[in-house]
């Protein structure tokens, strides 16, 4: 079978290679050169890591959102707790409801839904807060009752080793508080700690 | 006593900020060691480059089994193949369909650009400018998953499929301009099939999901041929491409078996089957040349008649529309997002610079992308006009999504008894 006249070498089939090789060399160097002229934050990092969605607890005002909205049931999104801040208050406002019925663990006596706090005894009057991520939901009950009457030491973080970093966060796109950004996969936590106690978030 | 502490925590919460007091300081033990917060890490870089290693293999299997192997049933095991890592047990992100948005918004200064999306955006791009869309034959999951339902596909009359075709430039103008100004990523958000892939997700994305691939069995690939905007710039860059889907092995001898053969529509009749005579022609084509710039100025002015209301897409713009109709009292009452935006106790002016500046992009933005939508349509009807002088049945190289349906369909080249049937071959 003799090869079709298409295939065989020709001046004009050369000249095509040429513009083809020439456009995919232009189109990859003008897509990678992006961030550098538009002069943005990506100016000196256009080849930087990868980046990961996390919410800013400092903005985060616990509308609940964070259980609904993430593509993920449950969510991504736990509680977490900054020890080293917390009071160890015996009456925990995040872990306890405003008035509780008696002050023992009783379900009826717990704020969090699922239960998902363990509280354990450490000494006179001090108590300790533990999440139990594998319950939590996200709803940020606990975290609205530690913000307005306690320490403000329990906050929300998405989880990374739960969260599917989907390219556009549905729950970004529906936090009213504007708490999420992109940040770099090599720093993904935007935790809470003591000395940033009272302080602006960064940024 | 007791029941006294949250009193007097009440009393407190009137007297310091909500967020972040010191209200109880925190004991110091002697002998209990605070538990640390774990910080889980995000999935290693290894995962995307064992990632991008699968789509550049993917995409070579699929340009050999479609140019080279010409085998339907390859390109089908292929794309079960691409199905099953890129959809189901990737979870579909990052996929170079939504990696658009990403490039979008480095563009519009708003982001950083990981080498992982640009070497995903470019890929499939860069091998469509040599061997056409082999990403959407068998590797893009969201095409995999349409084209493993087509049942019994029906023709679309050209007049509608044609202005059908119009939809994936309006659906990348809007989503680059949402994007390129940080307000929202549509693509992701409306992508029909990522509740399908994540079993989770909205209920209406999955149900838009499921209703597309019912469709899907009697109108072959309606995502990819009527919305998907990446599909619309690999059909900008196969343009180029050396090969296109060789229907006939050798040489066609206009049988007419391909021509009912493509389910979407992308072979291309011998001149069309439109003989105009030779002065009609010109005429037609010298008034759409003429009218191509009134077009794309009425795109322009419908764009900037469009602006306000786009610019709605951004949250930060919203938000100072709100406040503004509260303060006019236009507003009933007040919402969470600007209950939230008064806790911060940022200035009102500080938000309204941001959304000014967000409007002045939109301006631009949508101006750009309504000229651009007139210079689409004009250059639809101009090539309208393009009088062609095909002689045999081809692919289309844009519109064909390589799917190698119609390669089993040529009766040349395949084996001596359809050879003589066909006649003339070689
Ligand atoms: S959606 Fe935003 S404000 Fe609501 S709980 Fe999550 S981070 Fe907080
Ligand atoms: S109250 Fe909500 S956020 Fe807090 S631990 Fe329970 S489920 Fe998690
Ligand atoms: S990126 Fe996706 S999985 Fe992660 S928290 Fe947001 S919605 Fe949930
Ligand atoms: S047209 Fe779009 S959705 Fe369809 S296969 Fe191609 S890239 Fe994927
Ligand atoms: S390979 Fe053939 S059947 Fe498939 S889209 Fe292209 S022309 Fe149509």
């Amino acid at each position: 079978m003799s090869a079709p006249s298409g295939r065989q070498p020709t001046r004009r089939g050369a000249l095509g290679m040429i513009v083809r090789i020439a456009g995919a060399v232009g189109l990859g160097a003008a897509v990678a050169s992006i961030g550098r002229w538009a002069g943005g934050p990506a100016a000196a990092s256009t080849t930087a890591q990868r980046e990961v969605w996390q919410l800013d607890p400092h903005k985060c005002i616990q509308c609940g959102r964070c259980a609904t909205a993430c593509v993920l049931t449950p969510s991504a999104v736990k509680c977490v707790h900054a020890y080293a801040m917390c009071g160890y208050c015996e009456l925990c406002t995040g872990y306890f409801p405003p008035d509780p019925y008696d002050l023992t663990t009783a379900a009826e006596n717990q704020l969090c839904p699922t239960g998902a706090i363990q509280r354990s005894y450490i000494e006179d009057p001090y108590y300790e807060y533990i999440i139990d991520e594998k319950l939590c939901i996200g709803c940020g009950k606990c975290v609205k009752g530690c913000a307005a009457f306690g320490n403000g030491s329990l906050f929300m973080q998405v989880r990374h080793d739960l969260c599917l970093n989907c390219n556009q966060c549905a729950i970004a796109a529906a936090c009213p508080a504007g708490a999420y950004r992109r940040v770099s996969a090599a720093h993904p936590y935007l935790l809470k700690d003591r000395s940033e106690n009272a302080k602006e978030s960064p940024q | 006593m007791k029941r006294s502490l949250p009193t007097i925590a009440l009393v407190l919460v009137l007297t310091a900020a909500a967020l972040g007091a010191e209200r109880f300081p925190p004991p110091e033990f002697t002998n209990h060691v605070l538990p640390t917060t774990t910080t889980p890490a995000p999935r290693s870089v290894v995962a995307d480059m064992v990632y991008i290693g699968a789509l550049a293999v993917a995409l070579a299997l699929a340009a050999l089994f479609v140019h080279v192997l010409r085998s339907r049933v390859a390109i089908v095991v292929l794309a079960i193949v691409s199905l099953g890592y890129f959809g189901w047990f990737y979870g579909g992100c990052l996929c170079p369909v939504g990696a658009v948005q990403n490039v979008a918004q480095a563009l519009g200064g708003g982001a950083v650009l990981p080498v992982l999306v640009v070497v995903v955006f470019l890929l499939p791009l860069i091998v469509a400018i040599f061997v056409g869309r082999a990403f959407c034959a068998g590797v893009c999951p969201l095409g995999a998953i349409q084209d493993l339902v087509v049942i019994h596909p029906l023709r679309v009359p050209s007049w509608l499929d044609g202005s059908l075709r119009l939809l994936p430039y309006a659906y990348l103008g809007l989503a680059v301009l949402a994007a390129a100004t940080g307000s929202a990523y549509l693509i992701c958000e409306y992508d029909p099939f990522l509740g399908l892939f994540r079993l989770a997700g909205p209920l209406t994305i999955v149900i838009a999901g499921l209703s597309l691939l019912a469709i899907g069995t009697i109108i072959a690939r309606p995502y990819c041929r009527w919305l998907c905007p990446y599909g619309l710039m690999l059909s900008w860059a196969s343009r180029f491409s050396q090969r296109r889907v060789k229907i006939a092995p050798t040489q066609c001898v206009n049988c007419r078996l391909c021509e009912d053969a493509c389910p979407v529509g992308a072979i291309q009749t011998p001149n069309s089957g439109r003989p105009v005579p030779r002065h009609q022609g010109r005429g037609a084509l010298a008034a759409t040349l003429v009218l191509l710039p009134v077009l794309v100025a009425a795109g322009a002015w419908g764009g900037k008649l469009l602006a306000p209301t786009l610019a709605r897409l951004d949250a930060t713009v919203r938000l100072a529309e709100q406040l503004d109709a509260e303060a006019s009292g236009a507003a009933a009452g007040t919402t969470e997002a600007s209950d939230a935006f008064r806790a911060t106790a940022r200035p009102v002016k500080d938000l309204q610079k941001d959304a000014a500046a967000l409007r002045e992009k939109f301006l631009l933005g949508s101006t750009l992308l309504g000229a651009f939508m007139g210079l689409t349509v004009g250059g639809k009807l101009v090539s309208l006009c393009r009088r062609t002088t095909r002689t045999t049945y081809e692919a289309d190289k844009a519109l064909c999504l390589a799917c190698g349906r119609c390669l089993k369909y040529c009766p040349v080249g395949r084996g001596a008894a359809e050879t003589a049937l066909g006649g003339a071959a070689t």
